[in-house]
């Protein structure tokens, strides 16, 4: 085999803080080859985007290498002079970071930040560097690439920035790209078009790549090969469909599993309403946000709201919550009406609806100890003893399997999967008989969030509580749902139970949705992306694809 | 919001701010309890001087009267006279404007370039030692009363050192160094204070532009450390540091005042705090519009600066 | 406090501040009785340079000059303590009125502040002195009127900023009062932002004043200010003596030690907002 482009050898890089030093990399040795793609994947602390700026001999301020080369076609780029890592930077390595809208200067045009990098490497003039840069965009599938090149970051969307990060990649033709999570803040439709567009640019042009992401399935679609890194260590590594296929660690297995298995298998026996919606409109101001809602939630069931961004799933959310008040409509929980605003909502009611947040770093009051937080609810709805408190305190800590003795701690000293059962303890000991779940894991790693979906699956079968789930993720859905509702620019446009949602005949935007959700099957880009085009185009119709169900009239009784 | 509909809001209530100062100024003896006049003047004057300052108020007529026929006057170049000597206020004014203006002038000259400098470096080199000593002097000079730092000066430079007047008077006919000469030491006491202020701001918002992602990207791209500095990261600052530095200069209103009566320094805010000794109502007036207006017309524009600067009003969407 | 603000010797400035700050208080509180009675009655010639027996020589009149400035102080801190606690509690009450209450209670506030802060201060200032003669409590009252609008800027974009906080969400729908989400969910996270405000407003309030006194606007005759011991021994300085620096740097000293706690409060404010961010 030829020498290859990039080699790391036994890399160590720590991080000084405060409480002593952090290892992020604990000996990483890897070759990258002429062409080839190499995929990192981990979860959060893995190192990976650590070794992405590595590979460009860059180290964040505050770390430093202890020991370790980076090899760019025979030179140490760890010990390189400024002037040579410029000379290396975008011409022989350039890189792609994870979100482009913060890493475009607000103050110049997307053309003029694409050409900065490539007149350093092209001796031709401005207009034939134009030109180029007009090709590039085009080719990964801007619109009107000749004005785009004109426009400032603001003035395009998130995928649009992400595909031009790529074209700034590109344009001076350099050797190695690095990925670095390229598509994670995107909308998974939007990432299917990202990610075919950053494959076919990435033959095109035959230049090697490192391709980091927490995603499994995305790297299997791009990468030849993979590696599996944890805590600053490597797992395994491999061709990237025997990784996938016949992975050795359990590790790799366990990352395999997220989200294609239910966390329980579903009851089918018929359950009374607790919440039904019909008829909710809502907004802001003369924009209207919610359009006509039909929903229930059964009891001691988990009703799924499936939408992507802007679709409207957490304004409803936060209707139901007395949050946001509705222009319109009826809410009823339990046989009652359910007062429009917060302040006409008796005690007992607001005791019986609870809420999980999507970020527990928010959540969670700083300045308050985890006991007094799940603490006050017990108190300020049953107000028992106070060694009753602590009692229960204890017992709820215990339910979402953390040890009784952080109730002395603050959130600041717990891991954001710690935090998250938290804020679930806390909604818990009101004793509640809905809880609203919005987008409870998106924050966090795929294995932590597996475990809060179970642990949320194991309290509705222990205590009867019913859910209403607020996700983008169909992942999700699948491991925890009963029934589901899917949503679209404000309106429900299906719903049904998890099989007749999720399995044939679709509607189309679900199976947009279905087909977008990335799989570690070989192949599933290309069909994916068939399958999308096939459906944009209108050469499936809708009406005749599948008859839409009656609205929600299915959900009530199965 | 589009640019042109930003600014003209601003200028509108720029202007309205501006109402409310004249309307505080003409009402404000209206406001008192009893004879104004006597109020202001207190218990142990003549009657002839009561008698005086109602005239030279004109409290005889209604306020919104005395402030057309103020207005119309001052159109014509009559701003009232001084009532303390009789002579007229418009002259001795353009003369002390002139005057102020060439301090305010001289001081933004020396102090805003130098300080957005020092502020750079000390963004540059951050928590060294030369950004802990130029942090460390600024928020001294932010903190001490401008008359501390002008007797300071005065007594090392002036009095010990012999290199500048003591006195800094200064006379039409006076050529231009002479005149900067005299005015030096007055000049240096404002750009401590706005100076001071205007290097913060820029230290701070370099520090933070620097830490934003398109900086390391820059980096990424390969961009040199003076492009990175010079085009990204100073081109983003344009706005804070064109928003302080209208900011203070509307501050040197505040400061000018008393550094002017430190260095008895024939000017707008010496002439101001002389009136009030001697209850010379028509010179507070003029003064505290052309101060008052001074001051919210560089607040309007600290808030177009920053307006203009940024891409987002620039290039709508 | 739940505050864990750590002070390490590495920050000397901030250390050297509270020192100092603790030092002039002290000498204030204890007041101008420290000077031995004798030395204090014993009228010198005008302006005597440091010595033994006056340790900071003597004021325009030959009276003792530490004497005066503890005398001075006392009026001059106390003056600027009541201005910074007063705006403090009429701009926080006013803010988090307007931050909770919103509507057209808000935008009459935050209108009314605009004005006032877009409004010269030492201009109108010397107006309403002018008008109603320089008592202390027009002084008072004049600080306080420019100094509140700042306080009530920051106490609402704090209370409107910590409102969109999820826990805060959590509590409203918990169905807590207003007033326990002020005193366990706001304000434990407001309390350095705060603080730090309050320290800005004393120095403003103190710089304020002394000018003012120094322009002769100030504390009237015959109590005095540092800012009016400044005016009052200002001829010294033609002689070459120190009597008026003094007092200047009395000022100085007490503006730039709580400036440095100022900038470490809202440094470290700034630092609990990334963490929790």
């Amino acid at each position: 085999m030829t020498e290859p482009l990039l080699r790391i050898r036994d890399l160590c890089i720590q991080a000084a803080g405060k409480r002593g030093v952090t290892e992020l990399l604990r000996g990483i040795s890897l070759d990258l080859h002429a062409g080839e793609v190499l995929g990192l994947i981990g979860e959060s602390g893995a190192g990976k985007s650590t070794i992405g700026l590595a590979a460009m001999g860059h180290i964040r301020p505050g770390c430093h290498a202890v020991r370790g080369q980076v090899l760019f076609q025979g030179q140490d780029l760890l010990r390189a002079s400024a002037r040579t890592l410029r000379g290396v930077r975008g011409g022989g390595i350039a890189y792609v970071a994870q979100s482009a809208a913060a890493a475009f200067n607000p103050s110049f045009t997307l053309g003029a930040q694409i050409d900065e990098v490539l007149r350093r490497f092209d001796s031709r003039g401005p207009a034939q560097r134009r030109q180029r840069i007009i090709e590039l965009m085009g080719r990964l599938g801007l619109p009107d690439p000749a004005g785009f090149y004109d426009r400032y970051p603001h003035q395009v969307s998130g995928g649009q920035l992400q595909r031009a990060m790529t074209a700034m990649a590109l344009a001076p033709g350099p050797k190695i790209i690095v990925f670095d999570e390229p598509t994670t803040a995107l909308d998974v439709t939007t990432q299917l078009g990202v990610l075919a567009a950053i494959r076919q640019a990435i033959r095109q042009e035959q230049a090697a790549a490192l391709y980091i992401s927490h995603d499994l399935a995305i790297v299997s679609q791009v990468a030849g090969r993979i590696m599996v890194l944890r805590g600053g260590g490597l797992v395994e590594e491999g061709p990237a469909r025997e990784v996938v296929e016949r992975p050795r660690e359990a590790y790799t297995r366990s990352l395999l599993q997220v989200g294609t298995q239910p966390a329980s298998p579903r009851d089918p026996s018929p359950a009374p309403p607790l919440l039904t919606v019909r008829g909710m409109k809502a907004g802001f101001g003369p924009l209207r946000v919610l359009h006509d809602i039909d929903l229930t939630v059964r009891k001691g069931r988990t009703l799924a709201v499936v939408g992507e961004s802007g679709s409207g799933k957490s304004t409803l959310a936060r209707v139901i919550a007395g949050l946001h008040a509705a222009e319109d409509g009826q809410v009823v929980f339990a046989g009652q009406p359910l007062p429009r605003a917060l302040k006409q909502r008796s005690r007992d009611l607001l005791r019986r609806v609870q809420m999980v947040f999507q970020s527990a770093d928010t959540a969670l009051n700083p300045t308050q100890a985890v006991g007094d937080i799940i603490g006050r609810p017990i108190r300020f709805y049953f107000n028992p003893s106070r060694a009753e408190v602590r009692q229960r305190v204890a017992a709820l800590l215990e339910a979402v399997e953390l040890a009784p003795e952080l109730a002395d701690r603050r959130p600041m000293a717990l891991s954001g999967g710690q935090r998250q059962r938290v804020v679930i303890a806390r909604a818990l000991a009101a004793e509640p008989d809905l809880i609203l779940c919005d987008e409870v894991t998106s924050a966090l790693d795929p294995l932590v969030g597996e475990g809060v979906l179970k642990l949320l699956d194991r309290l509705r079968r222990e205590r009867g509580v019913s859910y209403l789930f607020i996700t983008h993720d169909l992942g999700v859905v699948r491991s925890i749902a009963d029934d589901i509702v899917v949503m679209e620019r404000g309106r429900i446009i299906e719903s049904g139970t998890r099989d007749e949602v999720l399995a044939p005949p679709w509607h189309p935007t679900t199976e947009i949705l279905l087909a977008s959700q990335p799989s570690t099957a070989a192949g599933w880009l290309d069909r994916a992306l068939e399958r999308r085009n096939r459906l944009l185009a209108g050469d499936l119709d809708p009406e005749a694809a599948i008859a839409p169900p009656p609205l929600a009239a299915n959900l009530v009784t199965p | 919001m589009t640019l042109s509909r930003l600014i003209a809001r601003r200028a509108i209530e720029g202007i309205a701010t501006l109402a409310v100062i004249a309307v505080l100024l003409f009402g404000g003896v209206e406001l008192i309890p009893g004879d104004p006049a006597r109020t202001i003047l207190g218990q142990s004057v003549t009657e002839e001087a009561v008698r005086n300052l109602r005239v030279a108020l004109r409290l005889d007529q209604p306020v919104h009267e005395r402030f057309l026929s103020w207005v119309e006057a001052a159109a014509q170049g009559d701003l009232g006279t001084s009532i303390l000597n009789g002579r007229p206020v418009a002259p001795d004014f353009a003369w002390r404007a002139k005057n102020t203006l060439f301090l305010a002038g001289y001081a933004a000259a020396m102090s805003i370039p130098i300080s957005i400098m020092l502020g750079l470096l000390a963004a540059l080199y951050r928590d060294r030692l030369l950004d802990r000593a130029i942090s460390l002097g600024s928020l001294a000079t932010i903190s001490f009363p401008e008359f501390f730092v002008g007797y300071v000066l005065l007594t090392v430079f002036a009095l010990n050192l012999g290199w500048f007047p003591v006195l800094s008077s200064v006379t039409p006919e006076m050529g231009l160094a002479e005149r900067l000469s005299r005015c030096f030491l007055p000049a240096v006491t404002l750009s401590c204070l706005i100076g001071a202020y205007v290097l913060r701001i820029t230290r701070a918002a370099i520090i933070s532009i620097l830490s934003r992602p398109y900086i390391e990207m820059a980096e990424l791209k390969g961009a040199s450390r003076t492009a990175i500095v010079l085009r990204h990261a100073l081109v983003n600052a344009v706005g804070p540091i064109a928003n302080v530095v209208a900011l203070a200069l509307a501050y040197m209103v505040v400061g000018i005042v008393v550094t002017e009566v430190v260095f008895t320094y024939p000017g707008l805010g010496q002439w101001m705090v002389d009136s009030v000794a001697k209850h010379d109502m028509n010179v507070i007036l003029v003064c505290g519009l052309a101060f008052g207006a001074t001051y919210v017309g560089l607040n309007v524009l600290a808030d177009i600066a920053a307006a203009l600067a940024s891409p987002r009003l620039r290039h709508p969407r | 406090m739940i505050l864990a603000l750590r002070l390490s010797l590495r920050q000397w400035p901030v250390v050297l501040s509270f020192a100092v700050l603790a030092f002039v208080v002290l000498l204030v509180l204890a007041g101008p009785g420290i000077v031995p009675a004798e030395v204090r009655e014993l009228a010198g010639d005008p302006w005597e340079p440091f010595g033994a027996e006056h340790l900071l020589g003597t004021d325009q009149l030959g009276r003792d000059l530490l004497a005066r400035l503890l005398e001075g102080g006392r009026l001059t801190l106390f003056l600027a303590s009541a201005v910074a606690v007063l705006s403090f509690v009429v701009g926080l009450a006013l803010g988090l009125a307007a931050a909770f209450l919103g509507g057209l209670m808000d935008t009459v506030l935050s209108r009314l502040m605009d004005i006032i802060m877009a409004l010269p201060p030492l201009i109108l200032a010397i107006l309403v002195i002018a008008l109603l003669g320089n008592s202390m409590p027009v002084l008072v009252g004049v600080l306080v009127v420019f100094e509140a609008p700042r306080v009530f800027r920051l106490a609402r974009a704090l209370a409107m900023e910590i409102m969109t906080e999820d826990f805060v969400t959590a509590a409203r729908l918990r169905g807590e009062g207003i007033g326990w989400i002020l005193a366990r969910e706001i304000a434990p996270n407001a309390v350095v932002p705060l603080v730090a405000e309050l320290a800005m407003r004393f120095v403003f309030a103190l710089l304020f004043l002394s000018s003012l006194s120094f322009l002769g606007l100030g504390v009237p005759p015959p109590q005095a200010d540092w800012g009016g011991m400044a005016r009052e021994n200002s001829p010294a300085l033609g002689f070459g003596l120190p009597a008026p620096i003094v007092p200047a740097a009395a000022i100085a000293a007490v503006a730039l030690a709580v400036n440095q706690i100022a900038d470490w409060l809202v440094a470290a404010s700034g630092r609990r907002a990334a963490r929790r961010g």
